[in-house]
Formats: structure tokens, sequence, C-alpha cells
């Protein structure tokens, strides 16, 4: 593909709000989760919650859009003066041409399950201040953002679980491509809610711990909620050095389970493969590898395997979710903006929790965060439905 | 900033809608050659998953099935190579009622399989595992606006990507008393099997541009009220062209102020 710019990029998540908060978790090895202590949920697991979501207040007149999940959309974008970016990319090239692209899993269905415990006695129905469309749907945080920014562009939501917002990426990149806009704003947010914790409980796949990717002994996943956003724009003819790029993307399905990841890592691997060629490099090119990492012992055994058949044993990599919990539908996202701030600050992510690296999966995984040079980055996000997909992100010299 | 037209060639269609079985029978009615019936939507039976997975195929993955595997046959393309690009309003949504209804109760240890099919992706895992089709798949959301932003993607991947890309714009209905808030009547969607290159299988040619006019409506008032009511099948304007084999242009809704002007020329 032909790179893009990233001219501008933000994270929420525990770890903190903005890239200072997130640098400063990941260097010191910091982990952002806590034990559960969320609505009314009674799980024994842990949780990485973003702190003040709540005391978000909307702007009035798109107070129809106000839940806990655009109150994150509105924290995140705030951050690190990205909504100034993007409205001077607005300004730049006009209202119709900035384009909206953010992943989610599962949007504002939080909203849904509160109103769901207030329904009318009687008749059944939902209360009247409940509104499906701004809050529940899938697009309720993409339109939110279009309209917190006045635009008239094309605009959408990804939602292919926790691969939505890698894929945004590529939706963004074609359109880029074909000329129909000259920016676009891409991101996920995800935030937590009952239909996730009960659910990766109902799974099995919630740890009692704080999670441990790919450790001996990891036992399930910590959920977590996010915001990260990034405004891709066509590469200038003189990159200021220090400019991020998406070089690549790569898109596959696994074509085997709902929730369970082909053993062999067989589609994850296709998507490595096709991010490398998107990009046009070698898989000795990568530096440092994100990985998906999810903590439970099938999705870090599968990744584990298609990532050595790939890049060897040598690459440093990581999974950065037992700082920030995975943030589902953001998690995408938020890793890009990690592998960001690798290849700007010449860092080397961690993996706080995990103690002993399993012996089966033989990677050159980073339990401490430590200095070394980044100029690529691959991050690797995988779905339920056998969703994957891979990013390539680089900096110029 | 020179455009890349959005363009692609139509190689097959799949369709189903409230009184419209296939695209056989959609084609008829669009013609004038039949009247329209109105009727609930008739979902088959997905003859390409084993048994057991066909009797608790749930009614969007029937739907998604059946209407991207009528635009395959048709295109005679192999499924198992195709990128796909789904996109709807909403996912299943009496799924997303059981789950919401059990977690408002004391009880909330909900199903395992209900979780992984509350997913906005679930028709496109179980399509994925029913075509082995390990292709790029991406899944979209743009609430009325979903067939559109499947379209601009579609194109995109067909562009871009250089690579046939099979469109699947589908909705379903909500159980009370999430229906009273989102009132969706019944299951619909539209296939549209799109092509880099012109083949001896192609129907027409479709370019897409961006435009502030007005959607066309259909004269029928019972084709305008699913044009109005399912979002996936705005596109009715457009098959109606391809039904009666013109060429022009045509205009679909899209997301206010942004709409779609679509040129079609037959082969």
């Amino acid at each position: 593909m032909t790179p893009l710019l990233l001219s501008s990029y933000t994270a929420t998540t525990c770890l903190g709000s903005g890239l200072e908060a997130t640098l400063a978790g990941l260097r010191d090895n910091r982990s952002g989760l806590k034990p559960c202590v969320f609505e009314t949920v009674t799980l024994d697991t842990w949780i990485g919650e973003v702190v003040a979501v709540d005391a978000q207040k909307l702007p009035k007149n798109l107070i129809r859009f106000d839940c806990r999940n655009n109150r994150l959309v509105q924290l995140g974008l705030e951050a690190d003066g990205f909504a100034e970016r993007v409205r001077e990319a607005i300004a730049r090239y006009g209202k119709s041409r900035v384009g909206v692209f953010l992943g989610t899993s599962t949007a504002g269905i939080l909203q849904t399950e509160l109103a769901y415990r207030r329904c009318d006695p009687v008749t059944g129905a939902l209360p009247e201040d409940f509104i499906y469309r701004s809050t529940h749907n899938s697009f309720s945080l993409a339109e939110f953002a279009r309209e917190y920014f006045g635009l008239e562009g094309p605009a959408m939501a990804v939602s292919t679980a926790c691969s939505s917002s890698a894929k945004v990426f590529a939706a963004a990149a074609r359109q880029l491509a074909c000329g129909t806009i000259d920016a676009a704003i891409v991101g996920g947010v995800d935030t937590l809610c009952l239909t996730t914790l009960y659910g990766f409980a109902s799974l099995q796949l919630t740890s009692p711990e704080p999670c441990r990717p790919y450790d001996m002994a990891r036992n399930g996943i910590s959920v977590g909620e996010g915001a990260a956003f990034a405004l891709l724009e066509r590469v200038p003819a003189q990159p200021s050095s220090g400019s991020v790029l998406l070089l690549g993307v790569g898109e596959s399905s696994d074509a085997y389970h709902m929730s369970s990841p082909h053993p062999e890592g067989l589609g994850a691997r296709l998507a490595m493969e096709a991010a490398l060629r998107s990009a046009g490099l070698p898989a000795s090119a990568i530096d440092y590898i994100n990985l998906h990492g999810t903590a439970t012992p099938a999705n870090d055994a599968a990744e584990g395997k298609a990532v050595v058949a790939l890049f060897g044993d040598q690459v440093p990599c990581s999974s950065t979710k037992g700082a920030t919990g995975h943030t589902l539908g953001a998690a995408g996202a938020v890793e890009a903006v990690i592998c960001a701030l690798a290849m700007t600050n010449d860092l080397l992510p961690g993996s706080p929790h995990t103690k002993t690296r399993d012996p089966a999966i033989p990677l050159n995984y980073q339990l401490i965060s430590r200095s070394g040079k980044v100029r690529h980055a691959l991050s690797n996000s995988f779905g339920f439905g056998g969703s994957n997909c891979s990013l390539v992100l680089g900096v110029t010299p | 900033m020179i455009q890349t037209p959005l363009m692609a060639w139509i190689e097959g269609i799949g369709f189903i809608a409230p009184g419209l079985n296939d695209w056989p029978a959609t084609c008829a009615v669009l013609r004038g050659e039949a009247a329209y019936v109105a009727a609930p939507s008739l979902l088959p039976a997905p003859s390409i998953l084993p048994a057991a997975e066909r009797r608790r195929a749930s009614r969007i993955v029937k739907l998604t099935l059946a209407i991207g595997l009528e635009a395959a046959v048709h295109a005679a393309a192999d499924v198992s190579q195709l990128a796909t690009v789904f996109t709807a309003s909403g996912a299943d949504g009496h799924n997303c009622h059981a789950l919401c209804e059990q977690l408002a109760t004391d009880d909330r240890l909900i199903s395992p399989t209900r979780f992984h099919n509350s997913v906005h992706n679930a028709a496109a895992g179980y399509w994925g595992i029913a075509t082995k089709s390990m292709a790029p798949c991406q899944v979209l959301c743009a609430y009325d606006a979903s067939f559109g932003a499947g379209l601009f993607d579609a194109l995109g991947q067909v562009v871009v990507d250089t690579q046939p890309t099979l469109l699947i714009a589908y909705d379903s209905e909500y159980p009370e008393p999430l229906h009273s808030k989102r009132d969706t009547p019944d299951c619909a969607g539209v296939a549209l099997l799109l092509t880099p290159q012109m083949t001896a299988h192609s129907l027409a040619q479709l370019t897409l541009r961006s435009t502030a006019e007005k959607a066309q409506k259909m004269a029928d008032p019972d084709l305008e009220n699913l044009r109005t009511a399912i979002p996936a099948l705005r596109v009715l304007p457009l098959l109606q062209m391809l039904a009666k084999g013109e060429s022009g242009t045509v205009c679909l809704d899209y997301l206010a102020p942004m709409q779609l002007s679509i040129d079609l020329k037959l082969c």
C-alpha cells in the first residue's frame, strides 16, 4: 500500500489518559488493572477501568448520544490535543473530505442493559429516555464523532469483535487511496459492560487474577476499556523526522470456530503475511511485535505458533494487555498507538504480571520494558468469528 | 488530488425481502411483470451447513448464506476464495434481547453460545466457517446508512486490492421491547458480487460518486415502504434498473448530507 501518515494520535486506557500517561505506564512496567468493582457485577476477575469516564459532559446539542461509551469517545478525542488537530485538518480539506472510521465490539450496550432493568412492569416497554440509535447501535460512536466535528463526509463503524479498530486502518486506507477523502479519523472505543464481562466469564475465559499474557500459568483475560484515535493523511514529500507511518495492513479469516482460534494460528499467520506483503517488507525488517496476547491458554498458543513460524524466535515481542487489559474493539487502535510510542521513544514494552515465559512458545518475549531501537513494528489483533488483522507501522529517521 | 473512480462490475446478485424470495422473483416484481404480494421473508435452510448446524442456524445466518450464495452461484464464483464485506444496521436482534433480558435478572450466567453469537460479525463468522473462506472479511455498521458504507468499502477493495469482493448488506428485526425503539419489520438483504474486470458473467458496470441530491424513490408504495423500512433495501432503485435492463444514473440514500450517485452501464 501507499504509506499513510499518522499526523496525530492518542490513547486513553486504565494506564491513563493521553500519550504521556501511557508512555510513563509502559516505561515503568505499570499495570492499570484492578479487582472488578464495576456497576453491579459480582465476578471474581480483574478489569482495566478508565477513571472519570462518567465525569464527561457531552455538548448540549449532542446529549442524545450520552452513555458511557460516548463519554469515553469524548474523553479520548480531547486528549493530547487530538480534537484540535482534527479541526485543523477539516479546515485544510473541508468537512466532506474527512472520513470517520471507528471500531467497537459493543458500543453503548451498557445503556440497553441498564434500560432493561427499568422496563415498565405492566407493558414491558423500555423507558422513554432510552435512545437506541445514539447509544446502543454499533454506529453510535462514529455518528457521535462525525457530529462532534460537524463532518459531512463518509463514516462507518467496523465491528469485528476484537480486531475492529485494527481493521478501521484498512477501510480508511482504501478510501484515502481512491481519493474519496483526504484525511480519516480512525480509532476504536469500547467500554465495560455486563455483556462482555459475563460473556467472557461464561466461556471461562476471564482470569481471577490480573491477566498474564504468554505466561506458563496464564489463565484468562482481564477485560478493559479504552479509546484510541489516529488522524490518517497522505505522507507529505518531506515528512518531519519521527513521523509515524502506516506501512501495511493484512486481513484474514480463520474459517474455523466462532470463539476459538485456529489451533495452528493459520488465520493469524495469513494476516501477518498479508501485512508484510502490503508494506513490502520482509519479516526480518520487523523490530518489535505487539502481540494480540489475550492471556487465554489457546489464544497465546495459537498466535505464538504463527509468530514463530513467520519470524523465528529472535524478534522482541510482547502483549501489553497486562498493562491495559483487553480493550476488545479498542485494542487494535490502542496497540497501534503503543507501537507508535515504542518507535518514537526507543522503547520495547514489557508485559506486567507475566512472570514465567511459556517454554512451549519459543519467542523473544519481553517481560520488562527496556530501551531498544524500533524502526518497524507489527501489531496483531484477532477477534471472535475468526477475524484477524495485522498492521505494520514505521517511523521516519 | 486525483480521484480513482470507485468502479466495479456486478457479476452476481442475491436478494431476499418480505414477499420477495430470491433475485429472479424480485426481478419479475421490479419489472412490473408480477404483482408484489406482502409476506414474511422466507429464509431457506442453508444446505451448505452440516445437518446439526443447519438446525441451529439463526435467522441472520440463514439470510446471509442464502443471498451470498445466490450471488456467487450466479457468477460461478468460488466462495472459498472470496473477500467479503458484511454490512448491517444491527446484529442478531433476538439474541441481543435474550442477553439483555437475562442480564437484567439476578441470574446472569448467560449462555456462552449466546455470547459469541452476540457479536456484530456473527453472520460473517458463520459464513467463513460454512464456505471455508480465509479471505479478508469486513463487517460494518452505519445505522440507516449501512448499505452505502458497505458499498464504499467493497468498491475500495475491488479498486485498491483488485480483488473480487462479495458485498452482503442485510438487516433483521428486534423483538419487543427493543422493537418499539427500532422497528425494522423483518429480515432482508442484498448480495452483490463485485469484480475489478469484466468477465462473461458481468451484468453491468457500476461507478459510485458522492452527491447531495435526493435519493430516488420507488413508484410502487409497497416497494417504497420496503426501501425506507429496511436499511439494506435502500438499494432497491439500483436493483430496479438492473432488473429492467436500463443503463443510467441513480441516487441512493447514504448519510445526510452525503448521498450516493451511481452510474450503471449494462453489459
